[in-house]
């Protein structure tokens, strides 16, 4: 009977191992995939002139594999939408987890869980019947497609990952360092940024990194306003992202244009990559100091 | 175990029997046809139609570019090549024949606020290199001109291009991957202008006149209005083609294919 039991375990274990080996199965074929397929296109443009080429136009009849504008304008969008978003992301979770009242909090918090679970298509299409029109007209300009546009479409997408982090990071902050902070005298919002939020500092910046991915590796919502010109980034100009430089020209693309595509996909897997290793290297941070 | 055997060498006779009776009625084999991305959606349609009608007939479609599917047919890569484009003289004296199909017409779109209608080749060609920047050097209000596109590769970019002869001189405020973005836009933007498929350009967006006269089906047939190509089949003339191949080259050449290749967007010889 106890033989039975073990076996019957045994086999249970052996199931789950192979449903996990399925991820990481998915995660070595995808890398592999791409440093594959990524690499023929490098090699033969030459790494140089691969990533700090300022020209792409890979149809043209001497065509030219540069992607240093989508380098930057991913880089710069991603910034502009953290520097906008996190203010925002942050304080709202501050107020969340500490000041807001039970009803409000409740309500509140739906919503943020609503906007996580909005399909970017979606963000796209407000983002381009809506805020592109509303740029051209507020900003006076002769059309509104731009880096501008794209960063107010990201900045939104990458509130929810922010606040619902950064809230579990605040609630997970020891109750008695705020008494303690309370009866020493300090008022509630001293205490909730002086004690808390320091406290909860790693947390945070897990929310951030969280942010940075969600933004940089977005397409679809970014293609429909960012206008996917491929020009050097200004803040008001039709650009591109590497997102949106595969997604774009993919259907269609044969030979080498194909080749250098999927190893724009590679230059952006490398640098979700390096985001997912800082990722790492903070909630490890917030895990040891848990401790 | 001996009627279970039984039962199987009947079902297999069956089987047999089946699959004789299918080859008795209908022709089987491949069609390969190769060429124009611009082509997809008419051969897409027709494909579709034929193989449903002839079920033994599978046909595929290679979408790699006119010329290449020029190249094919001449090489004997393929049995049809499809080409967005008339043949060129060299390719014709190859022995290569080329038979239209269609007519493709694109318009050229601008808002409904937009107070010019007509504008010639050149002043399109023009505003799409950025040597004409505003609507008030073709008689409209003072605004910047904001050309919108397609991305690289798409049939009608494609199309557009050699038409106005601007091949990779376009300066385009916007590089968008579908028809019906590049409407949306345009119907968006008081001093847009774009280009489309002509069938599935709406009443959001107003259709420019080219030289005076307005896209329609009937200028588009008799050639008058100048934004548009021919949609060709390529075949070698001394090699004839397999009983498969020609079935659906007739097919596509015949009254009855007309309404698929209007409902996929093109303008039907017939």
């Amino acid at each position: 009977m106890m033989k039975k039991k073990r076996l019957f375990e045994n086999i249970i274990h052996g199931i789950f191992l192979i449903l996990g080996l399925i991820t990481v199965g998915f995660v070595l074929l995808i890398t592999v995939y791409l440093i594959i397929s990524g690499i023929p296109a490098i090699r033969e443009i030459g790494v140089f002139k691969f990533l700090f080429g300022k020209v792409w136009a890979s149809t043209a009849a001497e065509p030219s594999y540069g992607i240093l504008p989508f380098i930057l304008t991913s880089v710069y969008g991603t910034a502009g939408a953290i520097m906008i978003g996190v203010p925002i992301g942050f304080m709202t979770a501050v107020y969340l987890a500490k000041l807001a009242p039970k009803k409000i909090k409740t309500v509140m918090e739906s919503a943020v869980s609503l906007l996580a679970g909005i399909p970017s298509v979606v963000y796209g299409l407000v983002g381009m019947i809506v805020l592109v029109p509303a740029v051209r007209k507020l900003f006076h300009l002769p059309d509104g497609a731009s880096l501008f546009a794209a960063i107010m479409v990201l900045a939104v997408m990458i509130l929810p990952s922010i606040i619902k982090v950064s809230i579990t990071a605040l609630e997970a902050v020891p109750k008695e360092y705020e008494d303690a902070s309370l009866a020493l005298g300090a008022t509630p919002v001293e205490t909730y940024f002086r004690v808390s939020v320091p406290a909860a500092k790693s947390g945070i910046a897990a929310a951030v990194v969280l942010g940075v991915g969600r933004a940089i590796g977005e397409a679809m919502a970014v293609m429909m306003v960012a206008g996917n010109v491929a020009n050097m980034p200004s803040l008001f100009g039709s650009v591109r992202f590497l997102t949106t430089a595969v997604a774009s020209e993919m259907s269609y693309s044969s030979g080498l244009q194909q080749q250098a595509l999927f190893s724009i996909a590679l230059v952006l897997f490398l640098f979700i990559m390096l985001i997912n290793a800082a990722l790492n290297f903070f909630l490890k941070r917030d895990k040891e100091d848990s401790k | 175990m001996k009627t279970k055997k039984i039962l199987a060498l009947a079902l297999a006779a069956v089987c047999v029997l089946g699959m004789l009776a299918g080859c008795g009625k209908q022709e089987t084999g491949t069609v390969s046809t190769d060429g124009s991305t611009s082509m997809e959606k008419v051969i897409g349609s027709l494909k579709e139609t034929f193989e449903a009608e002839n079920k033994g007939i599978t046909v595929t479609y290679n979408p790699t570019g006119s010329g290449t599917g020029i190249t094919a047919v001449a090489e004997g890569r393929c049995d049809i090549g499809l080409s967005s484009r008339d043949l060129k003289e060299e390719e014709t004296a190859k022995g290569l024949e080329g038979t239209v199909i269609a007519y493709d017409g694109i318009a050229i779109i601008v808002n409904p606020e937009n107070t010019v209608d007509d504008l010639t080749i050149e002043d399109i060609a023009k505003i799409y290199t950025g040597e004409i920047k505003n609507w008030k050097e073709v008689g409209g209000k003072d605004a910047e001109i904001v050309c919108i596109g397609r991305e690289a590769g798409s049939g009608t970019r494609d199309g557009f291009e050699s038409i106005t002869d601007t091949k990779d001189q376009c300066k385009l405020k916007q590089e968008l991957t579908s028809t019906g973005d590049v409407i949306t836009t345009v119907a968006g933007n008081p001093s847009a202008i774009g280009y489309a498929s002509l069938a599935s350009v709406k009443d959001s967006v107003k259709a420019l006149k080219v030289g005076g006269v307005a896209p329609s089906e009937a200028t588009i047939k008799d050639g008058s209005y100048k934004v548009q190509r021919n949609f060709v089949l390529v075949t070698k003339k001394d090699t004839k083609l397999s009983d498969a191949a020609q079935k659906f080259f007739d097919y596509m050449t015949s009254s009855e294919a007309s309404e698929i290749i209007r409902k996929a967007g093109a303008v039907p010889v017939k």
